[in-house]
């Protein structure tokens, strides 16, 4: 690789040829400030548009200044980051970007985690001068199942858009109107929730300001726990406990399910269950119905939906609900965790205790902002009482818990109850991407070949590469499976899929870079994809660490199907854990 | 083929089209009829003479004489008068405004004597419509000569040598921009032709597609030639519809030829062009942001580089040069780089199109050598200041030009000079500007075009010009502070020296140079006076009781009755009531009311 000298704040720095000025001053420790800019590394995206201009630094021989992270280092380049004259500009630049900024900061969702307060403070601002006479851009605030915006808040960092066209190719985000007026929001200026929006919060995770948040449920779940005639029930899925302890200034990776439990516990829930008991549950459904589908394949069958795709992703259900009407008969009718979770609990579990449906109240704990929408749906619901009552993020619990003065890394490890706290291994890797399908495979394994597995961990499904494949020996049938995470890279596989490329028997799909460990209701990971590195290591710590690896061998799975469900697909199951799918290629009208 | 011994040149421009030239042209070519001249004298019907102050215009040859306003029902009075008599329609004729006597024929007429005509040669010639008058003004003869007698390099050498540097605005050199579009290799190439002409009152663009089109379409093939390209692209506003028909109409004609297609007179060479029409952006003007519109993306800049000639439309090379610099071209590769460079000053070589506009005599379209003075521009080709008002300033480089003055009258038009005078060359609108315009309102009136037209990318050009709007909206309502004026010198300076885009980074210019030239109009706005008063926060309208008859004229148009007073009697004002419309004033007949 060809090195490039050149000279910043008077110190010499010797770069890779490609390398922009932001990132060569940062190997000398010069933190130049930015705003819209951010390197997804993980993603291998960076968002640069150049648009909000606070990166501007001098460059000798050029008229103007250049905005450094999209300045490429050329030979010979003298740099200066901090002179008056760029000083100057990068405050008078922050300035107006603040005065059309609301000043509402101490009630701002965003409050503590804003990137542009940050800024603010890292620069100094005491006052925005002609504030008395400046008018600021509105535009409709916009309130989906999942996903608030409120584009008062709005810098057109365009990050969003990055997330939502060139990674998770989705469509839903694009810049409108012109100069002042320009926001970020849905073709025709549509509501979010009538826009090809999946709901998978990736633009929420990468949002600067308040500008994209979560529908908050913390206070329904507030008013719930108070309320002395209900039975509140809470799941929690298997990336939340990889990624809370963040929100508390433990090292990204620290696993904190025993806390986390607790903390739960302390909040005052009844019961403290597992989203990785439906994940076992899942497997058991999905996995069967892999194999059956196999089955009739091998038996010459050509009408069987081969590759299976996998369903547990209800930002993915969305996008093929949306984006392949033509393939609604491909995916897996096994409902996602979560749901699988909330029927079982409320038709088996509060059978057991005694309680009636419409006295439980079913929460979950989720990375996700698409799973607020999945349990909204109506097919997820009885007369109208839906099987999960609210979801709320991992963000929205740390909240809580510091709200509720819990002392969270102090706190001692519980375990989870049961009968729908027990999970395996196979359960908590469904957090990472390749988990699920990895999971099922343990199963799948065992119940086709009926021998015992001895090598468990099947690494070549693991990963971060955006699409992988890998062919499994099912003892002499060779089963071939594909893993994409992030919808861009779904598209892809589908796509090619359609065209006849692959000979997959299954793929998993996860909308979110990395899995649900990268979901969009995690803590803000600020575009540091060390952390996403760190929380896919911790789940397969914890999966290695759990004594049973195995789906099928969970006890209390296996129980459920004796005294409940009877067997994986039977009439009961069918009912109760599978879904069907509806073609949105047609969006509503607001 | 008739052998015509006179020729009616009338102006199909959309300006004089406006004024009915179209129904002019009928008028004549009846009246021929009837008279049985239609085999002596033809009727053509040419793109834009640019003298639009007098449109339309009638240009009968060889003798040269210059019909001016003139309408329809004239046409009787030129063919028998003229045509059949011999004798010149004197009270058609153009009348000199200082020396008040009619000129005879356009040699004599200041608006045209200063003026050499390269880019606009054609204009007012020709029938846009027919291939065959382009090509008998040695049209097509530049592309022969490149296919034949230059490789593509030696013709890029061609247009470096001549010093032929971009006409929309940033002057950046042609030919170097060719080389490098050239140097790229990749099988797909792209020539654009920047026809989004989008700075108000400028019109060459325009004028140039509708009276030449042809001359585009060779610059085009030309350029296609010397960068590897079969594609060319015609970026233009659909509000040109004159200039989309006889664009399409020549491309057709182009195709018919053989000139456009597959192996272009015989060479190796194939090349086609197609039109993409833009829906008006001023900010689409900018090449980034006119590709991304091309590509059917938000039309907004992105950062350079990539430049277009690394990764342009679609990602592949791409070449985008302006209408104007097309329409040089072609007389280059003819009369050759010396010819082309001996015009012009050190640094800016050939002639550039001004768009002439506001207070001035003849409104119209000049070409002139760069070097040419502002004072010769706005003095002699413009007939000096309307109403015999003094001058006080002219707006050179549209919207985000600089406001100059009497001081810089004498400056050599050049892009260098232009520059440093704190203004640029731009697309070539100049709008001249006298005693009676307040300078703090010019300066808000182009921002609050900026503001309209920012396309909200990065935030010194989307918030930091609305926000120097804002400031000089309260120096006009006389709410200014001295610290305001120390802002907008620091926002503007700001917005210049970080904005994304080109155009971003100029659109404080109007505030900068009106801050340096007139800068005591700012303070005095602070100060409670606005000098030109124009800005109503300022002024009051009294009546003189001296002057006054009590006709009562003004008080039956006043909107608000804030106007009183007896029959016959001097009337009297209630400031309190009056909204200062001004209305009053322009009905008095008697100059009783005046602005304090």
């Amino acid at each position: 690789m060809e090195k490039i000298k050149l000279t910043i704040d008077k110190r010499t720095v010797e770069v890779e040829k490609g390398t922009t000025v932001y990132q060569a001053a940062k190997q000398i420790g010069v933190n130049i400030p930015v705003l819209c800019y951010m390197n997804l590394g993980h993603l291998g995206i960076e968002n640069r548009p150049g648009g909000c201009r606070v990166c501007v630094v001098e460059v000798e021989g050029r008229k103007n200044l250049a905005p450094s992270c999209s300045t490429l280092c050329t030979e010979g380049m003298v740099v200066k980051t901090n002179s008056p004259r760029v000083l100057n500009a990068r405050k008078t630049v922050l300035e107006l970007i603040l005065s059309d900024h609301p000043k509402d900061c101490l009630v701002c969702a965003k409050s503590g985690n804003c990137e542009l307060q940050e800024l603010a403070i890292k620069l100094g601002i005491r006052e925005i001068p002609g504030e008395k006479y400046s008018e600021m851009s509105t535009y409709r605030p916009d309130t989906s199942p999942s996903i608030i915006r409120d584009l008062d808040k709005c810098v057109m960092c365009r990050r969003c858009e990055t997330m939502c066209n060139k990674v998770q190719t989705v469509g839903a985000l694009n810049a409108i109107n012109r100069g002042f007026m320009a926001v970020v929001a849905p073709a025709f200026e549509r509501n979010l929730e009538n826009s090809p929006c999946t709901f998978c919060g990736q633009c929420v995770a990468v949002c600067p300001t308040g500008a994209l948040t979560e529908v908050n449920h913390t206070n329904q779940l507030i008013r719930a726990l108070a309320d002395p005639t209900k039975t509140v029930v809470v799941q929690t899925a298997p990336a939340v406990r990889a990624a809370l302890g963040e929100e508390f200034g433990m090292e990204p990776g620290t696993l904190v399910t025993g806390k986390m439990a607790a903390a739960l516990r302390t909040l005052g829930f009844d019961y403290v269950f597992d989203t990785d008991f439906a994940a076992d549950l899942t497997i058991m459904e999905e996995g069967t119905e892999l194999l059956n589908r196999i089955g009739k394949f091998l038996e010459g069958d050509k009408d069987v939906k081969l590759p299976i795709l996998t369903s547990c992703c209800p930002a993915w259900v969305n996008f093929f609900e949306c984006n392949y009407p033509d393939m609604l008969d491909v995916p897996s009718t096994a409902r996602s965790p979560q749901q699988m979770f909330g029927s079982v609990a409320k038709a088996y579990l509060a059978d057991k205790l005694g309680v009636k449906r419409e006295d439980m109240v079913v929460v979950s704990i989720m990375p996700c902002l698409a799973k607020k929408y999945e349990c909204q749906r109506d097919e997820f619901k009885i007369d109208g009482n839906p099987d999960v009552d609210f979801s709320i993020s991992t963000r929205e619990l740390a909240a809580l818990i510091k709200g509720a003065n819990i002392s969270f890394t102090s706190l001692p490890d519980e375990d989870f109850d049961n009968p729908l706290g027990e999970s395996t291994g196979a359960a908590v890797i469904f957090g990472a991407t390749g988990g699920v399908i990895e999971a099922a495979v343990r199963t799948a394994y065992e119940v086709f070949t009926k021998k015992k597995l001895d090598r468990v961990d099947f690494t070549e499904l693991r990963g971060l590469e955006g699409i992988r494949s890998a062919s499994i020996d099912f003892n002499g049938t060779t089963i071939n499976i594909g893993i994409a995470h992030g919808l861009g890279n779904a598209r892809k596989l589908l796509d090619g899929i359609r065209a006849g490329m692959y000979n997959f028997h299954a793929i998993e799909i996860m909308a979110c870079p990395g899995g649900c460990i990268g979901g969009g209701g995690q803590p803000y990971h600020h575009g540091n994809s060390e952390i996403i590195k760190a929380r896919h290591q911790a789940i397969y710590r914890e999966d290695a660490e759990k004594p049973i690896r195995k789906s099928h061998e969970n006890p209390y799975i296996v129980k459920l199907y004796e005294e409940f469900l009877g067997s994986p697909m039977s009439e009961k199951a069918h009912h109760l854990l599978h879904t069907h799918y509806f073609d949105k290629s047609k969006q509503k009208q607001d | 083929m008739a052998q015509y011994k006179m020729h009616l040149l009338v102006c199909g421009g959309t300006g004089c089209r406006a004024s009915e030239s179209t129904k002019l042209v009928e008028n004549l070519q009846t009246v021929l009829r009837t008279n049985g001249l239609d085999n002596e004298v033809q009727v053509v019907t040419t793109g834009c003479f640019g003298f639009c102050e007098k449109g339309p215009i009638v240009k009968v040859m060889p003798d040269n004489t210059f019909y001016v306003e003139v309408k329809p029902k004239d046409a009787e009075e030129i063919i028998n008068e003229h045509a059949i008599k011999g004798r010149k329609v004197s009270r058609l004729l153009y009348v000199d405004p200082k020396k008040e006597e009619a000129v005879s024929d356009s040699k004599h007429m200041g608006f045209y004597q200063k003026q050499i005509r390269i880019a606009l040669r054609n204009c007012g010639f020709i029938n846009p419509e027919n291939i065959d008058e382009y090509i008998a003004r040695d049209g097509y003869a530049a592309l022969g000569k490149a296919l034949t007698e230059y490789s593509p390099e030696q013709t890029i050498d061609v247009i470096k040598k001549s010093g032929l540097r971009g006409r929309g605005g940033a002057g950046f050199p042609t030919g170097l921009k060719w080389e490098f579009a050239s140097k790229y290799k990749d099988n797909e190439k792209y020539v654009v032709c920047n026809a989004d002409e989008g700075d108000p009152g400028a019109f060459m663009d325009r004028s140039i597609l509708e009276g030449d089109p042809h001359s585009i379409l060779e610059a085009m093939i030309i350029c296609g030639y010397c960068i590897g390209a079969r594609n060319g692209l015609i970026y233009i506003r659909a509000e040109y519809p004159l200039a989309i028909q006889r664009l399409k109409i020549a491309i057709n004609q182009a195709r018919e030829y053989g000139l456009l297609g597959e192996n272009i007179l015989g060479s190796s060479l194939s090349f086609d062009i197609e039109i993409r029409y833009g829906a008006g952006a001023f900010v689409c003007g900018e090449e980034t942001a006119l590709i991304h519109s091309m590509e059917g993306e938000r039309g907004e800049p992105t950062v350079k580089p990539p430049f277009p000639a690394e990764a342009g439309y679609l990602g592949k090379p791409t070449n985008v040069n302006n209408v104007e610099t097309y329409a040089s071209v072609p007389v280059i590769i003819l009369k050759g780089a010396d010819w082309f460079s001996s015009i012009g000053t050190e640094k800016s070589k050939g002639t550039k199109v001004f768009a002439l506009a506001g207070k001035i005599n003849n409104v119209g379209l000049i070409e002139v050598p760069m070097g040419t003075t502002l004072r010769e521009v706005i003095f002699e080709i413009g007939g000096g200041i309307k109403n015999g008002k003094a001058f006080k300033a002219v707006q050179t480089g549209g919207p985000s030009g600089g406001c100059l003055t009497e001081k810089h009258l004498d400056i050599p038009i050049d892009f260098e000079n232009l520059v440093a005078s704190g203004s640029m060359m731009g697309s070539g609108g100049m709008i001249v500007m006298d005693e009676d315009d307040c300078m703090v309102s010019v300066a808000k009136f182009y921002l609050e075009f900026t503001v309209e037209e920012s396309c909200g990318k990065c935030a010194p050009c989307r918030v930091g010009n609305k926000r120097m709007q804002e400031i000089l909206d309260q120096l006009t309502k006389g709410n200014g502070t001295s610290e305001m004026i120390d802002q907008l010198y620091n926002l503007g300076s700001v917005i210049k020296d970080t904005a994304l885009c080109g155009l971003g980074q100029t659109s404080p210019n109007p505030v900068l140079s009106t801050l340096q030239n007139f800068h005591n109009e700012y303070v005095a706005h602070v100060e409670g006076r606005c000098p030109a008063g124009q800005c109503r926060a300022f002024i009051q309208f009294l009546i003189i009781a001296k002057k006054c008859t009590g006709c009562t004229a003004c008080t039956r148009v006043c909107p608000t009755g804030a106007i009183t007073g007896e029959r016959k009697q001097p009337h009297t004002i209630d400031q309190l009531a009056c909204i200062k419309c001004g209305v009053c004033q322009r009905k008095c007949k008697f100059n009783a009311i005046e602005v304090m």
